[in-house]
């Protein structure tokens, strides 16, 4: 591992002001994925700031109604467990929980787990010679190489790899928004603005600017997502990253009719993937399979399959139909 | 303080016991047969190969450096305080130092173990504040006044933690490697009441490894712990 300096900031405004000073500085949080990525060569920071004592670690309530506040430094494990997540976002409770291992998730944080870099073999080792994302301009390992793993939506010709966040999709789905602090002050990122799609840069892979500090993450009220759920689809039970998954939330008429729908889907994009078009055909529908698969056709209408993963467009269509069809299921 | 007051002189390495038992394994952190044993050995192998004057001069910086650091430059170290298994310990680590280095390498508390070191096998797991995590993924000095609490903690003087007592009685292991951290995280895991069925036990123990398979015989062995302790072990 590369020698770096180390620090410790005592408040937020230090660690932004420590961040723009040095070039090559990188934020120190829970380091489940940083720290791998160091030892691996990948990330070769100089300088790391500590962040983990700043009190960002809070999950509370918005005043007015107005939803529930994480903080930055929230553990994965403190945010699933916690009475304001379970009880009004499930889905979001399952979908930390569904990710990593115990140990992991006391460590990771949810600002780190925005961040969270892709599992892609041709990125994560650098033996391989290609990856646009790792070396802009070497090519990409993955779209002639093994793909399992890879993207079928809004990849491009540059890039295939996708965020292995299961944390980032219930984000998606639950339209949170990221709270950044910067030099030049505040400011709040929608999480659909936050993650982009690889195009010709798939070295840039959130709007985050390198100064910039995340403090919160907003979940906006959403009475109706007591009914959701999580789906992982992975190659073991646990503690494995998703081939496919989806967060579904429905907002279901006093008839059964379909009022509104939120579909995420995780393991398919460099991003979590909504399924807008998707959620708009399920409008005034009736919550049975019919419906869900219709919708799962149309959220799936652009993808684009390679050797190895074609397999994932059929796989996320039935995991849109069983997410939906155990949201329709739930009582509220 | 004294970090190195329990290091083991090459040159002087005491008999090692033939009839030994379980605990020269290390399996439950007590006395250190096997480590002293491969000590030995290495030392031995060392002195052919390279003389008896260059093998000190590795010795020591094999101690000092450990095997994360090995091959790289030096940099500047930085005064860390770590509480462990309730004793305060002052070290002067380079930034890099993992918190499962520090334990082995500079504490000598070998008890921890490194399986992947990329927090894929849980054999390093220990408990911080109570919380248990991948060692192997966390640098020393961001540690700087956590307690911690490793496998050879866990024990109260000569009686067995319930939870080792249950690994040993279910046969929860076989070669051994990955029991350390079973038994970390298994405490942790009584601890969060995350093991009320065989299920519950397995997901929550999804994150510690054992390729010799001896899982029917952990979930065994928690439960059996469970039973006899609830989750206030």
């Amino acid at each position: 591992m590369n020698p770096f300096g180390y620090s410790r900031a005592a408040d937020a405004r230090q660690a932004v002001t420590g961040i723009a000073a040095k070039s090559q500085t990188k934020f120190l949080g829970g380091g489940t994925n940083l720290i791998d990525l160091m030892k691996m060569g990948v990330e070769t920071p100089a300088q790391l700031i500590d962040i983990t004592r700043l009190p960002l670690a809070q999950v509370e309530e918005l005043p007015g109604g107005k939803g529930v506040r994480i903080g930055a430094l929230a553990r994965n494990s403190d945010v699933a467990e916690h009475p304001l997540i379970q009880q009004r976002y499930p889905v979001l409770s399952q979908a930390f929980l569904a990710g990593a291992s115990p140990q992991l998730r006391n460590m990771a944080t949810v600002g780190g787990n925005l961040l969270q870099r892709t599992r892609c073999y041709y990125f994560y080792d650098p033996g391989f010679p290609k990856c646009n994302k790792r070396n802009p301009g070497s090519g990409c390992g993955a779209l002639e190489g093994y793909n399992r793993i890879h993207a079928i939506l809004g990849q491009s010709d540059q890039c295939i790899a996708t965020n292995p966040s299961d944390m980032n999709v219930a984000l998606a789905a639950l339209d949170a928004v990221v709270r950044v602090q910067g030099a030049k002050g505040e400011r709040e990122i929608p999480i659909a603005e936050f993650h982009r799609l690889p195009g010709s840069t798939p070295n840039v892979e959130t709007n985050l600017q390198a100064d910039e500090l995340i403090t919160a993450v907003d979940l906006p009220a959403m009475p109706f997502a007591i009914r959701s759920h999580y789906l992982k689809m992975r190659d073991r039970a646990s503690y494995a990253f998703a081939i496919v998954s989806v967060a579904a939330i429905l907002d279901l008429s006093a008839d059964g009719t379909i009022a509104g729908a939120r579909i995420a889907l995780g393991g398919v994009a460099h991003k979590p993937w909504r399924a807008f078009e998707a959620e708009k055909s399920l409008i005034g529908k009736k919550a049975d399979e019919k419906s869900f698969r219709a919708a799962a056709e149309t959220a799936l209408a652009g993808a684009k399959g390679y050797k190895h993963n074609s397999f994932k467009i059929e796989l996320a269509k039935r995991s849109i139909v069983r997410a939906l069809s155990t949201v329709a299921a739930t009582t509220s | 303080m004294d970090e190195d007051s329990d290091a083991l002189d090459p040159g002087n390495l005491p008999e090692i016991d033939p009839a030994g038992g379980l605990d020269d394994f290390l399996i439950f952190g007590s006395p250190e047969t096997r480590r002293r044993f491969l000590k030995q050995v290495a030392g031995t192998s060392a002195a052919i190969t390279l003389g008896p004057a260059l093998m000190r001069i590795g010795s020591a910086q094999a101690a000092e450096a450990g095997p994360t650091l090995a091959g790289s430059a030096p940099a500047g170290t930085a005064p860390v305080r770590l509480k462990i298994n309730g004793k305060d310990h002052a070290l002067e680590l380079d930034p890099r130092t993992t918190l499962l280095d520090a334990l082995r390498e500079r504490l000598h508390l070998t008890g921890s173990k490194k399986g992947c070191d990329h927090g894929q096998c849980g054999a390093c797991t220990v408990l911080v504040n109570g919380r248990r995590i991948n060692s192997c993924l966390s640098f020393a000095i961001s540690h700087d006044g956590d307690e911690i609490t490793t496998i050879e903690g866990l024990a109260n003087g000569e009686e067995l933690h319930p939870v080792q007592a249950a690994f040993l009685e279910h046969d929860g292991f076989q070669c051994g490697y990955c029991t350390p951290g079973q038994i970390c995280s298994a405490v942790a895991c009584l601890k969060e009441d995350h093991a009320k069925s065989d299920g519950e036990i397995r997901e929550w123990m999804s994150g510690n490894l054992c390729r010799c398979g001896a899982y029917p015989n952990i979930v065994a062995a928690i439960k059996e712990a469970r039973d006899a302790e609830g989750k206030d072990i």
